[in-house]
């Protein structure tokens, strides 16, 4: 469940990030090092939301076809495929693996 | 299409505007794959169409939604999320400039920053054509974006069978797709690596929501590195224009 209360407290604290730079009277720098770690956490946020939601179903391993699919989508994205082709051939690579009776 | 060229704002090239043009093509695909995702998984139709409005931050979207749907509780994915929109903070900075110094339009502004606005105002140096290159990508991707998740959430109600058609398999594609241009370094590399086999290994013993944050652990191996740092380039911001 995603409540309404939950949505405003992720946007107002989404805006307080944003409008922090815009309102600094004087022009603050923040360290190279914050940056780095900032855009550092958003990647290990994505690699392990994207792992998880590949691997488990809630607290169980999700069967093959599914990270199968989301294998095809790494490959295809190092190759720099483009985004739609990148989702379609995941899907399309679980369904037929289902299709065949891979779980 | 002519029209439209003559009545751009003085300063925006046409490069750029092909290119915002572009970014705005492939934000209505992300955009859909977020409402069908988030509708078909069993959220209600106006959870991603809110969150598009009031949040309008792709990857934090995706992320809480994701730790829901993965049976997390609302405050796990709030968290998620606002680690995922802590990389706003230094672009706010980047672009303090092209908001100007009136209240509404600094507010305004700020609302509409992403990855995207951000990367096209900071390809030009003349403050004209940074704010040109700033406010048309800005206002043309929110009009976008949140049209394709109306879109896509209703879409997402016509598929009754989502495991058939290897839906569940679209949204860590997606996911993959937004990041795998950012693993440009080997310590961002290990960073996720690392995070990604913490947050899978505690995922039967944690509580839903719950992994995710654990694999936060895995920047440790990002920083403690001191010989290295100087000899790699620091990571590049997530761009996530490029790659959707």
């Amino acid at each position: 469940m995603m409540p309404l209360v939950a949505i405003l407290a992720l946007a107002a604290g989404t805006f307080a990030f944003r409008v922090a730079g815009p309102m600094a009277r004087h022009q603050v720098e923040l360290p190279p090092r914050v940056e780095q770690l900032l855009s550092a956490a958003a990647v290990v946020l994505l690699v392990a939301l994207a792992s998880t939601s590949a691997l488990m179903v809630g607290q169980q391993f999700a069967g093959l076809a599914r990270p199968a699919g989301v294998l095809v989508a790494g490959v295809l994205a190092v190759r720099r495929a483009p985004f739609p082709v990148i989702v379609v051939a995941a899907a399309a690579t679980t369904a037929v693996l289902r299709l065949l009776g891979v779980a | 299409m002519r029209s439209i060229w003559r009545t751009l704002p003085a300063g925006l090239d046409r490069r750029t505007a092909r290119d915002i043009a572009l970014v705005c093509v492939a934000d209505v695909l992300v955009g859909a794959s977020f409402g069908a995702i988030s509708v078909s998984g069993g959220l209600a139709w106006w959870v991603p169409v809110v969150l598009s409005v009031v949040v309008f931050a792709g990857g934090a979207q995706f992320a809480a939604v994701g730790v829901v749907l993965a049976g997390g509780s609302a405050f796990a994915a709030v968290v998620a999320g606002l680690v995922l929109n802590a990389r706003l903070l230094p672009f706010g900075f980047a672009v303090a400039d092209v908001l100007g110094t009136r209240w509404r339009t600094r507010l305004v502004g700020a609302h509409l920053t992403t990855d995207e606005s951000v990367a096209f105002a900071i390809r030009h140096d003349d403050p004209d054509r940074r704010r040109a290159a700033f406010w048309v990508c800005a206002v043309a991707l929110f009009g976008c974006w949140n049209l394709a998740v109306v879109g896509g959430a209703f879409a997402g109600r016509l598929v009754a069978d989502t495991d058939a058609f290897g839906l569940d398999a679209a949204f860590p594609a997606v996911l993959v797709a937004l990041v795998v241009p950012s693993l440009s370094t080997s310590r961002t590399r290990v960073a996720a690596a690392v995070g990604a086999v913490l947050a899978v290994a505690t995922t039967p013993f944690l509580p839903p929501g719950l992994p995710v944050l654990v694999a936060l652990l895995g920047l440790a191996a990002a920083v403690r590195r001191p010989g290295r740092r100087s000899q790699e380039p620091s990571p590049e911001p997530l761009d996530l224009g490029r790659s959707r």
